[in-house]
């Protein structure tokens, strides 16, 4: 889709889709044959190049996260395609796949909740080695040292023998991504890593994925309810809406022109630290609807505050580029 | 000059545990004029939610009021006794909105029942019937269908359990209402919608507001003042414009610049380094010293003292002469 970008994308993901099937009552089985399922991921699209930042936004329920799982292989998907540097990954066993699941990492949302409790500071980033077979103890030691140099926790010994419930959440989002570093892999998922971090930290650890994208050649799939946030740390985003990219393109694209309207609406909902900005009241109604049955048509148009008539309840937008690799997904544009 | 509606003067509140006393909150003034909205911001432990537990005598276990006043109206309301502040203060003057409107509500009765608990509670001779009646109305102003009262809490969304929380709140037709983190846990279109619905009830209830949270950019949408804490104490007071304007106290001017903006230019976020003291045993001198660009040997020895550097501006910082 972007014909300046000679080379091969790092992943690509082609009409990725994941349905979760609904477990019903025993009642409700007997009296509706029909399957449901909650479309989480419905379909989308995009790629990561290599050394990029790619945003993935939406509001809660959006299918964000299982997007980021999807690109794992942490869920399998069920339809789609998953390629990594041009090679399909989507149908191979944990078997075939293992030698390249060290080159996939992930920084998960919740700090206290990630690392164990009753692993050592060193324990915790040495497992991954220790599941690929490096053996070499003195090999492991200096790639822990040297782990823990990069995520700034310095000196590495004061907290190598230390437990996490001794470090603040700052520090163990610090220790997260240390392990998700050390076996030098080519794609990290950070799924919200700052969003339970005091605001006063939360620059640090931004700042941090920032440096270590240049350091190592690194790409990293940044998932965030914040737009501001995102803005500050991602290269491209794409806005995601009941399991569908409603729009995609560079930050700037998406912060100074967004098309969609829901990405309108997202950003004018955003607060702005600045009491003489001008504020517009234009709120939009209601709050996202379920998965389960997402609305006929454009899945917005429930809530949409430009609504141009039947066509957006009846038939679904195709996401095209309207210039420079800016992708909408609205019958405005059509 | 009007006197203010609430002015809290050296407020002290302690909480006892096994290895002695949090020091939660420390010599706190501030005051809020009626009709007005003051945002109370910092980072989490900070004591912004210890002010408002305070205010309504609803300390939790061990925590007590150790010195200072708070007067609403000019009445010192913290030496009330528990039936007095019950019968006149706690929700016909002062309510709160508490933090997580997905859990505050109670799963198994109907939201209507949890209204009129709260009407009849403070006010006895209202009946059943009179208490539901005023939840549809207080239904109606918070921007929720009437009919949607007999519903229980998990048939609402985050957003449609944070209007009834409001709903709730406003009972009894307080003239202030704190609300401690309302966009925390809501999506942003959610979020800006219920920062909306406060702005609205601001202007048509001329209610006053107290707004915690640790996002300084609600408190620039809805506030008029605002205090800045950090590890118990206010480390900046005043105007919103002014305080955001010319940021004076170091802490004040780290968070902002750790702060996005999605309507500025690009920069690098800044983080302050370091992290919050354990208040059991708070740094000697201005608590925020140890991670203070500009410490000075006074501020390791010497607690600052609030200063008004300009008009309804006070910072409490040995930097300012």
């Amino acid at each position: 889709m972007d014909g300046n970008r000679v080379t091969e994308p790092l992943i690509k993901i082609v009409n990725l889709k994941k349905w979760f099937p609904l477990r019903l009552g025993f009642f409700s089985t007997l009296v509706s044959r029909k399957q449901l399922y909650v479309r989480a991921v419905d379909g989308i699209s995009f790629e990561v190049a290599e050394k990029e930042i790619f945003g993935l936004a939406g509001e809660s329920g959006s299918g964000k996260t299982t997007a980021g799982r999807l690109l794992l292989k942490l869920v399998p998907p069920t339809g789609g395609e998953i390629l990594f540097r041009g090679k399909n990954v989507t149908k191979m066993s944990e078997k075939e796949f293992k030698p390249l699941r060290s080159k996939f990492q992930i920084i998960f949302q919740d700090p206290y909740g990630s690392l164990n409790p009753r692993m050592t500071i060193f324990n915790i980033i040495a497992e991954p080695m220790r599941i690929y077979g490096i053996k070499d103890e003195r090999e492991v030691e200096k790639r822990v040292s040297k782990a823990l140099e990069d995520a700034r926790l310095v000196p590495p010994e004061e907290f190598i023998n230390r437990y996490p419930h001794e470090l603040s959440g700052g520090q163990r989002q610090r220790v997260a991504t240390g392990r998700a570093l050390v076996l030098n892999p080519n794609f990290i998922v950070a799924d919200e890593p700052v969003s339970m971090l005091d605001v006063s930290i939360r620059a640090d650890i931004l700042n941090l994925i920032y440096e270590l994208k240049d350091k190592y050649d690194v790409s990293f799939l940044y998932i965030t309810h914040d737009l501001a946030l995102a803005r500050h740390v991602c290269d491209r985003i794409a806005i995601m809406y009941l399991g569908k990219i409603m729009e995609m393109g560079t930050t700037d694209q998406i912060v100074y022109e967004p098309l969609h309207p829901y990405t309108k609406s997202l950003m004018a909902a955003v607060p702005v630290p600045d009491p003489t900005a001008k504020r517009i009241d234009v709120v939009i109604k209601g709050e996202i609807p379920s998965p389960v049955n997402p609305p006929q048509g454009c899945r917005f148009h429930t809530r949409c505050p430009q609504k141009i008539g039947d066509i957006c309840e009846k038939k679904e937008p195709t996401i095209i580029d309207s210039g420079n690799g800016h992708l909408v997904a609205c019958h405005l544009y059509t | 000059m009007s006197q203010p509606l609430l002015n809290v003067k050296n407020l002290v509140t302690y909480y006892k545990i096994l290895r002695g006393y949090v020091k939660a909150v420390e010599d706190a003034s501030f005051y809020l004029n009626e009709g007005e909205a003051l945002g109370l911001a910092g980072e989490s432990g900070c004591g912004k939610t210890t002010i408002a537990l305070s205010i309504l005598k609803i300390l939790p276990q061990g925590g007590f009021i150790k010195g200072g006043n708070i007067l609403f109206r000019d009445i010192d309301i913290s030496k009330l006794d528990e039936h007095e502040f019950r019968q006149n203060i706690r929700w016909k003057k002062i309510s709160i909105v508490f933090q997580g409107a997905m859990n505050a509500l109670n799963p198994v009765y109907k939201i209507s029942d949890q209204i009129v608990e709260a009407i009849t509670l403070h006010e006895p001779n209202v009946n059943k019937d009179e208490g539901v009646e005023r939840g549809r109305k207080l239904f109606e102003l918070v921007g929720l269908d009437p009919s949607r009262i007999e519903n229980y809490p998990h048939e609402f969304s985050g957003g449609m359990k944070q209007r009834a929380m409001i709903a709730m709140a406003l009972a009894c037709n307080p003239e202030l209402l704190i609300a401690d983190e309302p966009g925390t846990a809501l999506d942003v279109i959610v979020q800006a919608q219920v920062l909306k619905l406060l702005r609205e009830l601001k202007e048509k209830l001329g209610l006053s507001m107290i707004i915690i949270t640790h996002d300084l950019s609600i408190i620039s949408e809805t506030c008029d003042s605002t205090a800045i804490m950090y590890a118990g104490k206010i480390a900046e007071f005043g105007d919103v414009a002014s305080v955001f304007k010319e940021p004076l106290h170091p802490y004040t001017q780290g968070l902002m610049s750790a702060f996005p903006n999605i309507k500025a230019a690009r920069t690098r976020m800044q983080s302050i380094a370091g992290f919050p003291p354990d208040l059991l045993e708070p740094p000697s001198g201005c608590r925020f010293h140890p991670r203070c660009k500009f410490a000075m040997d006074v501020c390791r020895t010497k607690e600052p003292v609030m200063k008004e550097v300009k008009k309804k501006h006070y910072v409490s910082c040995h930097l300012m002469k």
